[in-house]
């Protein structure tokens, strides 16, 4: 699956100063290799030691939160768009 | 006004702040246009040079400094001595005569920020700080994610200061809100969406357009600005701090400050060490931070917001989980109430003390009731409660609740009929009441 992933500010230096990259996997899982491959060191950056998605990290596929889906096992469909955003903002 | 505000760069820097330091692992960074840790993604914090503040700053000094929250510049991260000041801050303190009665309390203090400038809300503090900041830092365009208080206070200081401003609410804000910042001349985006989507949108846009979002690359100093209320209730109670304070709950971020402020009170000898009680308030309809506390929980999980209290309607609280930690370190508690209780609240407040406050105050004014009836607000505790906005920006939300006015000619005995009819209904309501 081709999915368009939104990469925040403090993540493109691993991404060459990208905002967008294009990668691939049926799940949010997949998409993290698939991600580590392309820009290797970032799956460091977004999952803790034992491999969950660190506490201050939102995921979002088309718009919604993957806590409201099915969190890291949220399947992907060709052309999704993924948003990655730091979730401390607002207020 | 206090000052005026067209000069720009100052010559000389003030700044007693030292860079931003990560919350959660520690690593400092410059004090520049950055929200979050690249390495942990916590937020970033302002450091300052508590031993430099300790011997420079005095009651005197404060007392002598200007009558708005910038009388507490040294505790701000600015460098500037010149500052945006619309006269925000300094608001009144009420201690409450007829409410405390009526709850059964001994000390009761309203914080009015439904009476802060210019905006009618707590809002204007940090937004005073944080575009005073986007100027430092060389920002021309502002912008900010808002439920709208924020979107009101971001267009008309940026209109003061000369900034470009372009804001971002919920499309289905109240009409007070959306009219009470069309008027400055932002570009204002209505977004179809809770206030949740439209801050992971600024979220984004903020990652591709060089903007100062207030509450997003410059959080660190705009959240400083909420601070000054913690400053404010010690130096109107006379340089000490209350034992139990009652504010509400949106992102945990206010609640965080007023703390912060409190303890650095302390630490600069300011004021006497103690613990302050620390009890906040969500609605029902979105209450993420309640329901973590009440299940002993230390993360949040995120709700779809579904409440009258629309200000204070973030289901994806940002410092959701440090309102817990203060909240049970301080032997404080974290309640919710129901959209009718928040009527309600409104209701007592304007109807006690004379204070016309928004959907947020009638959901503090609501939860601090509750928590007094559960026993959990001692009598004797000298208690404030923060009013942070004003009723008049949430008209929708009372409307057929709080009767009509009676119609009559210009002729004495039709004034006389309805008086008699009128005191007739009061009567009538009295019975229902004590049956």
């Amino acid at each position: 699956m081709a999915v368009k992933v939104l990469i925040p500010t403090p993540l493109q230096k691993f991404t060459r100063d990208q905002a967008t990259v294009e990668c691939n996997g049926g799940t949010i899982n997949e998409l993290l290799d698939s991600l580590e491959q392309s820009c290797p060191g970032i799956k460091a950056r977004l999952c803790d030691d034992s491999g969950e998605l660190r506490r201050f990290i939102n995921f979002y596929v088309n718009s919604e939160d993957i806590r409201f889906l099915e969190g890291k096992n949220t399947a992907l469909q060709e052309g999704d768009e993924v948003s990655i955003v730091p979730a401390v903002a607002g207020g | 006004m206090t000052q005026a505000t067209q000069a720009t760069t100052p010559t000389q820097s003030a700044a007693t702040f030292t860079g931003l330091k990560c919350k959660e692992c520690g690593a400092d960074y410059e004090a520049k246009a950055l929200h979050v840790c690249e390495f942990c993604f916590g937020p970033l914090e302002v450091a300052y040079d508590y031993s430099a503040l300790s011997r420079t700053v005095t009651r005197e000094t404060i007392q002598a400094g200007p009558n708005s929250i910038w009388r507490y510049r040294p505790f701000l991260p600015v460098q500037t001595n010149n500052p945006i000041d619309v006269g925000t801050g300094m608001t009144p303190l009420v201690q409450t005569n007829r409410l405390a009665r009526r709850l059964g309390l001994k000390r009761l203090y309203i914080k009015n920020d439904a009476v802060n400038m210019p905006t009618l809300s707590f809002k204007d503090r940090v937004v005073s700080v944080a575009l005073t900041r986007a100027r430092e830092l060389g920002f021309s365009t502002v912008s900010c994610a808002s439920t709208g208080n924020l979107a009101n206070s971001t267009a008309a200081i940026a209109a003061h200061a000369g900034l470009e401003c372009c804001v971002f609410i919920p499309a289905d804000l109240e009409a007070g809100k959306i009219l009470g910042t069309l008027i400055y001349g932002p570009t204002v985006m209505a977004v179809q969406g809770n206030y949740d989507q439209v801050n992971r949108l600024c979220s984004e846009v903020a990652n591709t357009h060089g903007w100062g979002f207030v509450n997003i690359n410059l959080r660190p100093y705009y959240s400083e600005g909420s601070k000054t209320l913690g400053y404010e209730v010690a130096e109107q109670l006379g340089w000490q701090l209350p034992d139990h304070i009652v504010a509400p709950l949106a992102s945990g971020s206010l609640f965080s400050k007023i703390h912060k402020g409190f303890q650095e009170f302390i630490k600069v000898g300011l004021v006497e060490d103690k613990t302050v009680r620390f009890s906040g308030a969500q609605a029902e309809g979105c209450s993420p931070i309640a329901q973590a506390f009440r299940e002993g929980r230390d993360f949040i999980t995120p709700v779809k917001p579904n409440t009258i209290a629309k200000s204070i309607a973030i289901g994806n609280p940002a410092d959701g989980i440090y309102a817990v930690d203060i909240a049970r370190k301080t032997n404080g508690n974290i309640e919710s109430v129901t959209d009718a209780e928040i009527i309600e609240g409104m209701k007592l407040l304007a109807e006690t003390e004379g204070i016309f406050t928004e959907t947020a105050g009638g959901t503090t004014i609501a939860v601090l009731k509750k928590l007094v009836e559960a026993g959990k607000i001692d009598p004797e505790e000298t208690t404030v409660a923060y009013i942070t906005g004003n009723g008049l920006k949430t008209q929708e939300a009372v409307q057929g609740y709080i009767g009509e006015p009676l119609t009559i000619e210009p002729k004495l005995d039709s004034f006389e009929r309805a008086l008699e009819r009128a005191q007739t209904l009061d009567r009538l309501e009295w019975q229902q009441v004590l049956v």
